[in-house]
Parts: structure tokens; sequence; C-alpha cells
């Protein structure tokens, strides 16, 4: 899933101090999961806010709903007879959904409610870790299963470099090291001659470095 | 033991204070409550293991946020005491009553009623 | 294995000499004097001067102007290059840009992350990896093409040489490591600093059993200690460094103003015992801040004078 993290509210109250008609936008898909941007956490910061500016005087008319998914035109359509009320929406979807509503209303500007984080999943509650960084050409199959474009710091293909210690990554002595971890991995798949194979030049073009990206589907389109 | 607490105190039962989530402290702060407190079993006696320190989690979070929108944390907190504690109960109710008088009304209770 | 570059160093080693180079980090400065100076106390004693390249990533004088320097004081130098900073196109250019003054040895590193240094919200790079890096020099120099295919008019002639640390975990791709760094083309390594004798010779062992001493130059890494706080910093502080117990109790066990003394001992002793390992081509002596010790270690290592060869 796409992992988001809260933002401050100190910033939130920043971006939209000056309108008087707020919509806190949720999204029932990753942001809630990750416990950032779901229905309870729209619910709590629109709570907070709402306490905050009425405290400073301002009565600020602060109303909340939560969409099935943002990124994805038919919910986002949901609120097409309300947005207009609104001087702004709050959306606390990723980066994703902030987009698309921004984009699906043009009239009405849309402010993010979290920061986008990564690909990731749960590793326990309160715990996300990445394990993707969408570079269009998994080369998991090669790695026993792990990612070290996303899990090394320095997204090496034929490493681990010469800061591995202990099984944790140079950088940050609670990061574990991908390279153990691949190495580790291929031991237990009895592949580890594989390791020797020189991983050659990663073509980046379907990654981030070839400009945006889109997905065609010809077979699947209406 | 028919003990007297302030009548003030609004009780509201929840089946484990691992049910309190930081919108219902919230929530009561913004009808009006001048404070929120919730009493739970004693750390380690949790019926279903950690409820009691779900709650604490969730009144720190309730805490900082209300810290950080201008209504002082220490209107709300989080209290354990076992069952058989009564006396006990009473005395948190007036210990939390003095405090919460101490630190005034809830500023949203006076700003609401400026607004109306 | 016959001499494939212009590379004194190259052709030292390949004539069967222990091999010395040493490094000298760039200034946080414009002023090459600093350079010039460290390149000047070591001159004598050693084949290469290694130019660091933004070591620790800490933003310094480029390695590669600071190579053109020495090459001008006609002092040999070995470029390091990491692709922590370059795209492949930076990495081609700047390895052109190297064999234009005839610079002649190179090596090849991924580099420090960033966040050890003085930039640690910038973006890294690594769009090759040192394997990868030391295959583009290798393609780029005996093939005479760039990576998108067309012919280098004059390629370069580059020695390549890369950085290998037997005592980085986990240690049993250690040796694996190190072959498929030759397999990829590295003639010449350099080692991370060696305190741990015994591991570093079970490490060479490992490497002898599958023959790999005969297809690459190693360099043995060495450091002297200027106190036991320092052999204790890089103990606990720097990744990837083995400094036994041992070293840390003989440099506290002498007063604190003969520690440097004894570190040079240490660091001596150990050149004597690893020129004797069979596989062992030279010592690439690292004082850090401390170039003018390195006469001293070279001349009493016995690696002193050093051979002359036709260049």
């Amino acid at each position: 899933m796409i992992v988001a993290d809260k933002k401050p509210i100190e910033e939130i109250i920043e971006e939209i101090k000056d309108y008087n008609k707020i919509l806190i936008l949720g999204c029932n898909e990753c942001v809630t999961v990750c416990e950032a941007g779901g229905k309870k956490e729209v619910g709590i910061l629109a709570s907070a806010l709402r306490m905050y500016f009425l405290n400073q005087g301002k009565e600020m008319k602060i109303d909340e709903r939560t969409l099935e998914r943002q990124c994805d035109n038919e919910y986002l359509e949901e609120i097409r007879d309300i947005a207009d009320e609104y001087d702004a929406i709050l959306s606390l979807a990723c980066g994703v959904g902030v987009q698309f509503t921004a984009e699906r209303y043009h009239s009405v500007p849309v402010y993010p409610g979290v920061n986008t984080c990564f690909l990731g999943a749960t590793e326990e509650r309160g715990l996300w870790t990445e394990r993707c960084q969408a570079c269009g050409q998994c080369i998991l199959a090669y790695t026993g299963g792990i990612c070290p474009v996303s899990r090394c710091a320095k997204r090496l293909l034929n490493g681990p470099c010469g800061g591995s210690s202990n099984g944790k990554c140079e950088i940050n002595k609670e990061l574990d090291c991908a390279w153990q971890l691949i190495i580790d991995r291929l031991k237990e798949l009895d592949r580890l001659d594989d390791y020797e194979k020189i991983f050659p030049l990663k073509d980046w073009s379907t990654d981030r470095a070839g400009g945006p990206r889109k997905v065609v589907r010809e077979d699947v389109k209406l | 033991m028919r003990l007297q607490y302030p009548a003030n105190i609004k009780i509201i039962r929840v089946p484990c204070t691992g049910k309190i989530d930081v919108l219902h402290i919230l929530r009561a702060f913004e009808k009006g409550a001048d404070g929120v407190y919730a009493v739970g079993c004693m750390e380690g006696d949790c019926r279903y293991e950690s409820g009691n320190f779900r709650a604490k989690k969730r009144v720190e979070q309730a805490q900082q946020i209300l810290n950080t929108i201008g209504i002082s944390g220490e209107r709300t907190r989080m209290y354990n005491l076992s069952s058989g504690e009564g006396p006990l109960f009473a005395e948190i109710a007036r210990e939390m009553t003095e405090k919460i008088r101490k630190l005034g009304p809830n500023p949203i209770k006076l700003a609401k009623k400026k607004a109306a | 294995m016959s001499v494939k570059t212009p590379s004194k160093l190259e052709k030292i080693l390949r004539a069967g000499h222990l091999g010395v180079t040493s490094e000298c980090g760039p200034p946080r400065g414009s002023d090459p004097e600093a350079i010039k100076e460290k390149a000047e106390l070591i001159r004598n004693h050693v084949d290469a001067i290694n130019i660091t390249d933004n070591q620790t990533s800490v933003t310094r004088l480029c390695s590669l102007a600071s190579c053109i320097h020495l090459k001008l004081m006609g002092v040999e130098p070995v470029l390091q290059m990491v692709t922590r900073d370059r795209n492949r196109i930076a990495l081609q250019s700047d390895i052109l840009g190297a064999a234009s003054f005839d610079i002649h040895n190179m090596l090849c590193l991924s580099g420090d992350h960033q966040s050890f240094g003085d930039c640690p919200q910038g973006q890294n790079v690594h769009d090759l990896d040192s394997m990868q890096l030391i295959q583009l020099v290798r393609r780029m120099r005996d093939e005479g093409k760039f990576l998108g295919g067309d012919d280098i008019k004059r390629p370069p002639k580059i020695f390549v040489g890369a950085a290998a640390n037997p005592f980085a975990d986990p240690f049993e791709i250690r040796v694996p490591r190190l072959a498929k760094k030759i397999a990829a083309g590295v003639e010449f390594i350099q080692t991370q600093c060696i305190y741990n004798l015994d591991k570093f010779e079970e490490w060479m062992k490992l490497a002898r059993d599958r023959g790999l001493h005969e297809k690459v130059f190693i360099l043995a890494g060495m450091t002297p200690m200027k106190s036991a706080g320092m052999a204790r910093y890089m103990k606990n502080r720097v990744p990837g460094m083995d400094v036994p117990d041992e070293v840390i109790k003989r440099l506290s066990g002498v007063p604190k103003e003969k520690q440097p003394e004894e570190g040079i001992n240490i660091c001596v002793e150990a050149i004597q015992r690893l020129k004797e390992v069979e596989g062992v081509s030279g010592f690439h002596i690292m004082a850090i801040e401390w170039e003018e010790k390195v006469p001293e270690i070279a001349e009493r290592s016995g690696l002193y004078p050093r051979p002359v060869v036709e260049g």
C-alpha cells in the first residue's frame, strides 16, 4: 500500500487559516490502513481544527467526508454536489488522491493533510516500512525476493557495500542491510551461487528518471 | 459504601478503556467538557491484556493535540485502579474536579458562547 | 599478464615488485597548495597517490582537479570516483576528462552515504554501482566504446582498481565479492584498513584457494593510529572497521605522548608481517592527516627505495 504519515496540525492550520469553510476529505484505502487519513483521522483532525479556530475567535465551518477512494473518478464524483460549498478541501489521501481531487474540482483549492511516504507494508501496528520504489522493472526474481532498489540506501544491484555491519546498514543501526537479507535468503534457497552473477546496468528509464509514467492496457480499455 | 463524589462528573461506561479513542476525548471537549479522564484497570490487570495501555497512549495523543490547539493537555488524563477501590474512585473524582476548577472552564465553551 | 596501460603502478605490480600507494584528501577550499604540499611529503616513497572523492560525503575540492595537480607535479595519481554523485553520463565524461590528462589509475567506489556528510539532505545518484563502474571503465578502455555503443576516439588508458573490505559483513561473501569484482574486470584492489591481521590472512587464504591472488593485485590497506582514542573511535564508530582489543590495549599501555610512535610501530610491524603473505602485492598507506609519517613507515617497513620502471 501507499504509506503516509500525518502532517503536524500546526502546518495544516497554516495552510487553511484564511478560509471559512473547509471540507476534510478522507480516503478509505491505504491511508486508512496506515492510520493517517481514514475516517477516524478525519474526525480527530476536524474536531481539533474546529476547536483551534473557535478558540482563536474564528468560527470555521469544518465538515468531514471520507470517500472509498480518491484515486478513482467515480468515487470522487460523490462530492460533486457539495464541493463548491467549500473554500478549500483538505485531502487526507496520498499525493495521488490530493491531485486527483484537484484535477476533478478546478475551482476549489485542495491542500494535502498528510505526507505521502512510500510503498510499504505494516510490520506491526504503528510500524510501516518500505518495500518498493516502483522502478517499473521488477528484479525480485534475481535477488531472492528482497528488493535492493528500495531497501539498500545506495540502491546497489551488486551489494553489499563495505558499510554492512552485523547485518545492519551503515546509515542506521536499526536498518537491515538489504544485501545481508538477500544473501541470507539466497542461502536458504540454496542459491548462493547466484550471488556471483554480476547484475548488469539497470534500465532506469522505467523509473522516475524516465519522466512521468503511464500504464496503457488496450486489452482492458472500454 | 455510600461514597460521595462531585456531581458535576458524567460517567460514560465503556466495556474496556481500550475502547476509548482520541476522537471520543476530543469530541467531549468540543461539546464543552472541561476535563476528560479515563479510569482503567491496574496496569497488567486488563482482562483484554492491553486495553488500558492503549487507552494510556490515546490519552497521551489527545493531550498532545490539546496542547497544540491551545487547550491545556492537563485537562485530560488516565487513572488506573482496581474494582475494589471505591474510595479511591471518589478521591480521583475530587482530585480531577479540583484540578479542572483551577484550570478554569474549557475555553471552547467560552468561545462558543461568544460566537453565539 | 602483460601491461595494458601506461600506468606506473601497473608496471611496478606486473614486474613483481610490492607496490606502495598512499592517499590524500583534497582541501575544503580552492587552494591547491594543500594537495601539493601533502604530495611533496610523500612523492618519493610511494608509486602513486589516491585522491579521495568527497570522502565521507563531505564536499571538497574535486578529485579529478586534484589528480591533475598531481599529474602536473609529475606525481602519479589514482583517481577515486564514486557512483554516489554521478550518473552514467557524468561517469563516462569524467573518465574521459581524466584520460585527457593521462591519468592512468582509477579506483571505482560506490561512496559513503550522503547522510554522513555536509549535505545529508541531498539526493544520491547510484545510477551504477562500483561493480558496474569497473565494467564501464574496462569497456571504455578495452572495447573503446561508450555505453551507448558509439566508438570513443582515443579511448582512456586506465588501470582499474576497486576497494575491498575483508572485515565487513557478511564474511562468507567477502571472497565471492572479490571474485565478482575480478569478473567485472578489476585489476588492483586496495583494502580497508587492516588491524585484525588474523582475519585478513584468513580472507587472503580463502582468496588464494580460489586462485584470486593471481588474477588481481591486492594492496593491503594500512592506517597508523595516532592514539588509543582514535583506535576506539575506529572500532566503535566507523562501519565495517575491525579493530581488535589488543590494538587498543597496546596503545593505551603507553603514555599519551608516546602513542603516535606506538601507532607507527604497530603499522610497521603489520606491514612486515603481511609482506610475507602470498598474494599481497603491496600496501596502500592511508595516514589520515598524517601524511608526513608515510616516508618513515615506508622506510622502516623496507618498502624504500621505490623501484624505477621505464615510463
